[in-house]
């Protein structure tokens, strides 16, 4: 189980990366394994508002679909189309698969750093 | 407490996630993931652990008398070696499991069993034993294996003499030696499954499912052969839109509603007056395929384009052969029309699906 150390995270989660402004958001290595193959994934539309603590949309694998909880407050600037398409890339690289991208922030859930999260995770087995 | 199979630490040695199934502690996946478990079964072959499946027996005299009354299927036109789908039927023909039945000797049946069901179905067969007929609850004695994918028959091969593997779906041979290398076992091999592929059930003594096991993979290595779990074969049999207990049956739907075969003439068995008296259902099963993308599960409820709910999604998934959602369900028989389009609530949006036939995957002979 990978949690780069650059990235804060979720408890339900998701990741965090901060690139200026914008928040970039994703599921964690934890999540995608959970959720084992995932084949599809819906996403919210660019200019759309996402509210920290709700659901941003949601990602569905053979066994089971599961929200996607929005760590932060804002609009959404950019959303990753292309895992429309190709949503095993969540599986095979979750850090690198963003879904989307939030500019203004304002607003953001408690969010913890990796090592917190690791811990986190080791709970919840 | 939940049961384990020979094979729990095997499974968690090897990384599978396990969950409960049936009562039994049961891999659901192993690290090798649903699709792949599923691809390796449709184009090259896939083994399962399937030890908590139940195993009664009936014997005696009487035995054929009570098996007649017992299940639908029609049992005297048997013979040795072979194997019947049937289903026990409830007093008011609702359905108290669908199992396989294999005729090891004009007096000697094997009823294999859901899991989830054994308990309730061994109740209900000793509740209606009569005359000379010996009956067991074989379960806890027995492992086993599915061997399932286009691969099986050179594997198994590869452990026993090839006059010993049935050539025909649905027929099996007993006391089979199987050489597994440090010694050789007996077993029954069947040449059944539940992917809507060409594959083995392999049942052994409880005692031999690890050795076999470890056996089999590493005779079916070469072939591409994996471990799979409960996940894919949930996958397999929706893609062969075979139904499962409790999701497509329950004691609520007759065999009729189900689509599954029930001849109510030639021979009485409990359930048929009223099956016969109830007459054409309602409501029947049908097959669906997601126009676009989504999963359509099960519970999910089932409505016109316009609006109107018709029924109830009985079972769905992605189909990872086909490559899209696939779904079962019951609806009033007069709105069944092949090619039809269906909307279903998926937690609160509307997810479109054409009616198609089943089943959805079928393999070319």
């Amino acid at each position: 189980m990978n949690f780069p150390a650059e990235l804060k995270y979720s408890k339900s989660h998701e990741w965090v990366k901060m690139d200026g402004e914008v928040a970039v958001v994703g599921i964690s290595d934890f999540a995608q394994d959970a959720l084992g193959d995932v084949v599809f994934i819906n996403l919210p539309a660019e200019g759309d508002t996402v509210t920290a603590g709700e659901s941003l949309g949601d990602v569905e694998s053979v066994k089971a679909v599961s929200d996607v909880i929005s760590p932060v407050s804002g609009t959404v600037c950019a959303v990753n189309e292309a895992l429309a398409d190709a949503p095993e890339t969540l599986n095979s690289d979750p850090y690198g698969a963003w879904i989307i991208r939030v500019s203004p922030v304002t607003d953001t859930e408690e969010l913890l750093d990796a090592a917190a999260y690791e811990a986190h995770c080791a709970e919840e087995g | 407490m939940e049961r384990k199979t020979p094979l729990y630490q095997t499974h968690v040695d090897a990384g599978g996630k396990i969950v409960e199934f049936g009562g039994f502690l049961m891999p659901v996946q192993y690290p090798t993931g649903v699709l792949t478990e599923h691809m390796a079964v449709r184009e090259k072959a896939g083994l399962f652990d399937v030890s908590h499946m139940g195993e009664l027996r009936l014997r005696g005299p009487d035995a054929v008398a009570n098996v007649q009354k017992l299940i639908t299927a029609d049992i005297s036109t048997m013979q040795d070696g072979d194997i019947k789908y049937a289903m026990l039927c409830n007093d008011a023909g609702g359905i108290i499991d669908d199992f396989i039945v294999y005729r090891c000797a004009a007096d000697d049946y094997w009823l294999v069993v859901n899991a989830g069901n054994r308990d309730k179905d061994a109740a209900w067969v000793e509740g209606h034993l009569f005359g000379d007929v010996d009956y067991r609850d074989e379960g806890d004695e027995w492992g086993q294996l599915a061997l399932q994918g286009p691969k099986s028959g050179e594997i198994l091969k590869k452990l026993c003499a090839e006059q010993y593997i049935p050539a025909k779906y649905y027929t099996f041979t007993d006391n089979v030696p199987l050489d597994l290398g440090e010694r050789t076992i007996r077993a029954l091999v069947s040449q059944t499954g539940y992917t809507g592929e060409y594959g083995f059930e392999i049942y052994c003594k409880a005692e031999d499912t690890v050795e076999l096991w470890h056996a089999l993979l590493k005779a079916g290595e070469e072939f591409g052969l994996i471990p799979c779990g409960l996940g894919a074969r949930d996958t397999l049999r929706l893609e062969a839109s075979m139904p499962l207990y409790g999701h497509e049956m329950n004691e609520e739907i007759t065999p009729k509603m189900a689509g599954l075969p029930c001849k109510l003439t030639g021979k009485d068995f409990i359930g048929r007056d009223a099956l016969v008296a109830l007459g054409a259902p309602k409501m029947k099963r049908i097959g669906m395929k997601v126009v676009g993308r989504g999963i359509v599960r099960e519970h999910c409820d089932l409505y016109t384009m316009e609006g109107e709910k018709l029924g109830w999604a009985s079972s769905g998934t992605f189909a990872p052969f086909i490559g899209c959602g696939v779904a079962m369900g019951y609806i009033p028989v007069e709105d069944i029309e092949i090619g039809r389009h269906l909307n279903a609530d998926v937690r609160g949006r509307m997810v479109e699906l054409e009616i198609v036939p089943m089943p959805f995957y079928k393999l070319e002979k």
